[in-house]
């Protein structure tokens, strides 16, 4: 028994919409999204499992309908079968939509893996009259066929049974040889015949499926073997144009087109032979259909669309404020308990304002996140997401987005008030990389919910008679700014033609509660566990450079002096407390007026700390250029402090204002300091506003940027590229008002 | 019968895919979906600003741009 003691490596493959996930989260109960839009599944995922003392380890290739060499999913499933040579392949087909879904099949045999099929889903088959008789086509295609439910888990063993048996008989790769017609077979045949005696890339690949790759010219194929042997490959390539050439000449077509019309008339060969049999005639889409007539009605569509897509985001903000309210009030009670326990100093400063807060940060976005996943994965299970891809997508192309860039534009602030980091994120349920890349470059433009408060207050200082129509027209300048700026990157770094749409609508379903779990888990623990150290790390960094350096021990002379005069005449006993900072416990107006000007004093020594901090000193710093859009270091300072998070804006502006502690939601004292310095005018205001709405987006969503795309050359970009075009504009709106004499 | 091309069926009309034109990426996910000559196909309907179209092709729905479409040559009948 020395083959069962062993670990059996086995894949997973099928097409979207086919229930793979969630068959490999009932046979592994691993930690795995379930999806209803095509081609979710970008990673490879891995569970163990085992059966009857065999240890499985099973791999869950991206979902596909194809395995060619243009997108990144059909690549990694390639090569993984290429490279890891699993035992078997465990290919999911679903019974109700069978014709395609063994295109899929018969490219794995054509490559001649070991195959078993997974034939899911047979209930719904059922219940539209369809039944398949297993056998029969398992004898038709050569492999084992076994029934499954994954839903509830039904045939799992069986299938994982047979796929041990197929893994033991010891079965090697045999390549299904099918027929391509007259025009291609002789030449296929030479070619096979040619690749096997020189033995080109047959470490890899059967002589017969490099040969209908090179027929098909299939460039990862065509590269590898270029690499290996160029004369060969050459001389194969002249082969292979005599058949393109002759097969546009006489049939207007192409050898790929050609090969796949064969494979389709092998599966259609299959249909007619006795394997499905049709008990009565069921639309196995007529339930589907009836729900479509009213959701992608041309006039109650879009109106629907934009009631689902406002309760999301109404679930995702109004909901997650009950629970992010805990997690504030608990961070504070940790932070006012550090104080009470920490001496007065650095090391307090650090653990109350870098640490705790900084932890704060990370969790207070964990039930934004989840809240947005849960809602997403619940519209993406039920089918819903496709459909409002498909309604929206001609709006979206005109700037080189795609139907579902929508979802992220909305969750991060497209009504005002969202929040960028979930959005980033829901960039996910897009397929094709360039329009979701553009989609999560632009997306930070939003008016979120930290930016709204900042824009706010100075809406109520300088434009109060028109608050409303101001935050309108905000929320409606962030759309152009997000849009019209995708098209820029879309026809400059991001140039290229738009990926395919081809979207399936896979038919409304009900979500199973345990996937929806399973994914939105898995989310926020990538969330926590990767984003979040990062976050800790730059939160600790922006808190260093607003406390340090201190002021010098002469200033702070200064300011000790101060007080000494201040409470020279009072009554010893009253001294101590006012220094300390207590209230005065005395009614006396001397004490009074002395606790004022102490609390005076106070507060324009923070902000001589703030100045002379490297944050202050940056805020001077970049006076030079800050000055072409009305800005000066105060400004600066709290852009910079910005970077932590948007709202911070305020409360450092109400340090660099001398106001003391400000915080977000009562700003009403810094609007009125702002209304009344000589600095700021309504110009200065708008193009402030201009500046926070584009300006880099935080690090959080920097973060999550570099986490998505998977490389800090984007998170750097976003940061560089959004505050060019903040200060482009804020720039341009200053000056123009300053020459219209505004 | 006439051919058509898919972008100028009217929805609830049916057709045969006679052939299709398109090349490169494009033309393989034309294929893998099983757009293919000799299958029959059936215009379900259009998205709210008329594009994208959608159709009933091999019992599932597939959706696809009015310029994808424009490579898919389909047989109808006459006056349909």
């Amino acid at each position: 028994m020395s083959a069962s003691a062993k670990e059996h490596l086995f894949a997973l493959a099928g097409n979207p919409n086919c229930g793979k996930t969630t068959l490999f989260n009932a046979i592994t109960g691993a930690r795995q999204h379930v999806g209803n839009y095509p081609g979710i599944t970008v990673e490879k995922k891995e569970g163990l499992c085992s059966l009857d003392g065999h240890t499985i380890r099973l791999v869950d290739l991206p979902g596909t309908y194809s395995l060619t060499a243009y997108s990144l999913e059909e690549l990694v499933a390639r090569d993984f079968l290429v490279h890891e040579r699993p035992e078997v392949v465990i290919n999911i087909v679903d019974a109700s939509n069978l014709e395609r879904n063994l295109y899929l099949t018969v490219q794995l045999l054509e490559l001649g893996v070991p195959v078993v099929v997974a034939l899911n889903m047979v209930d719904v088959a059922e219940s539209r009259g369809v039944r398949i008789h297993c056998d029969e086509l398992s004898r038709r295609l050569g492999v084992p066929v076994v029934p499954t439910v994954a839903r509830r888990g039904e045939g799992k063993e069986s299938l994982l049974k047979a796929a041990v048996q197929t893994s033991e008989s010891g079965r090697k790769w045999e390549p299904l040889r099918l027929s391509y017609g007259a025009d291609i077979d002789p030449t296929l045949q030479d070619m096979e015949q040619i690749i096997e005696e020189k033995g080109l890339l047959t470490d890899l690949y059967p002589a017969r499926w490099t040969a209908l790759k090179i027929l098909e010219e299939d460039e990862q194929v065509l590269g590898k073997a270029r690499e290996a042997d160029p004369d060969l490959t050459q001389r194969l390539l002249s082969l292979a144009a005599k058949v393109i050439t002759h097969i546009q000449k006489t049939l207007d077509s192409y050898p790929e087109a050609i090969i796949a019309d064969h494979r389709y008339g092998y599966i259609s060969g299959l249909m007619r032979q006795g394997i499905v049999e049709q008990r009565w005639r069921g639309d196995r889409l007529l339930w589907s259909d009836q729900i479509d007539r009213v959701l992608t009605n041309r006039f109650f569509g879009p109106l629907i669309m934009l009631a689902v897509l406002y309760g999301v985001y109404q679930i995702t903000f109004t909901y997650s404020e009950i629970p992010v309210g805990w997690f504030e009030a608990a961070f504070s009670a940790l932070g006012s308990w550090a104080e009470s326990v920490l001496p007065e100093g650095p090391v307090r400063s650090l653990v109350i304002s870098g640490i705790i807060n900084g932890v704060g940060g990370v969790v207070g976005f964990v039930p934004l996140i989840f809240l947005m996943f849960l809602a997403i994965a619940f519209l993406e299970d039920t089918g819903y997401l496709a459909r409002a891809a498909y309604m929206l997508d001609r709006v979206f192309r005109i700037f080189g987005l795609h139907g579902n860039s929508f979802m992220a534009f909305i969750i991060s602030g497209g009504i005002a008030g969202g929040c960028a980091v979930p959005g980033v994120m829901a960039t996910r349920t897009l397929r094709s990389s360039r329009e979701r890349l553009a989609t999560l470059l632009t997306a930070p433009f939003m008016n979120c919910g930290a930016k709204v408060p900042v824009l706010a207050m100075l809406i109520a200082a300088f434009f109060s008679e028109n608050r409303a129509q101001v935050m309108f027209l905000l929320t409606l300048l962030a759309w152009i700014f997000a849009l019209v700026l995708a098209k820029l990157l879309r026809s400059t770094i991001l140039r290229g033609p738009s990926t395919p749409f081809l979207l399936e609508l896979p038919p409304y379903r009900i979500p199973t509660f345990k996937g929806l779990m399973i994914h939105t888990w898995e989310r926020i623990w990538q969330y926590v566990s990767k984003a979040g150290t990062t976050i800790l790390a730059i939160s600790v960094l922006l808190w260093a450079l607003m406390a340090f350096p201190g002021l010098p021990e002469e200033k702070r002379a200064v300011f000790e002096k101060g007080r000494q005069e201040v409470v020279a005449g009072l009554p010893a006993e009253v001294r101590a407390p006012l220094l300390a900072g207590e209230d005065p416990a005395s009614s006396d107006p001397a004490v009074i007026q002395a606790a004022t000007a102490l609390a005076e004093l106070s507060r324009q020594e923070a902000t001589e700390a703030l100045k002379y901090s490297f944050a202050g000193r940056m805020g001077r710093a970049l006076e030079t250029f800050s000055r072409w859009c009305g800005f000066d270091w105060r400004t600066n300072v709290a852009l910079v402090g910005g970077f932590a998070a948007k709202e911070v804006i305020i409360s450092t502006l109400g340090t660099a204002y001398s106001l003391g502690q400000v915080e977000a939601d009562q700003s009403l004292s810094l609007s009125q300091r702002l209304q009344q310095d000589p600095h700021w005018k309504p110009l200065t205001a708008l193009a402030a506003m201009i500046f926070i709405m584009l300006y880099s987006p935080c690090f959080v969503t920097v973060t999550c940027i570099v986490k998505e795309t998977g490389s800090w050359k984007w998170g750097l970009f976003s940061m560089a590229f959004n505050t060019t075009v903040a200060f482009v504009f804020a720039t341009a709106v200053y000056q123009g008002g300053r020459l219209l004499g505004f | 019968m006439k051919t058509v091309l898919l972008r100028h069926m009217q929805p609830k009309q049916s057709g045969v895919i006679v052939k299709v034109t398109a090349t490169g990426e494009l033309g393989w996910r034309i294929r893998d979906m099983g757009l293919v000559p000799g299958t029959p196909l059936h215009v379900q309907g259009r998205a709210p600003l008329k594009d994208p179209v959608a159709i009933r092709i091999r019992d599932f729905t597939l959706t696809l741009r009015n310029n994808e479409a424009d490579h898919i040559h389909v047989e109808v009948a006459d006056g349909s």
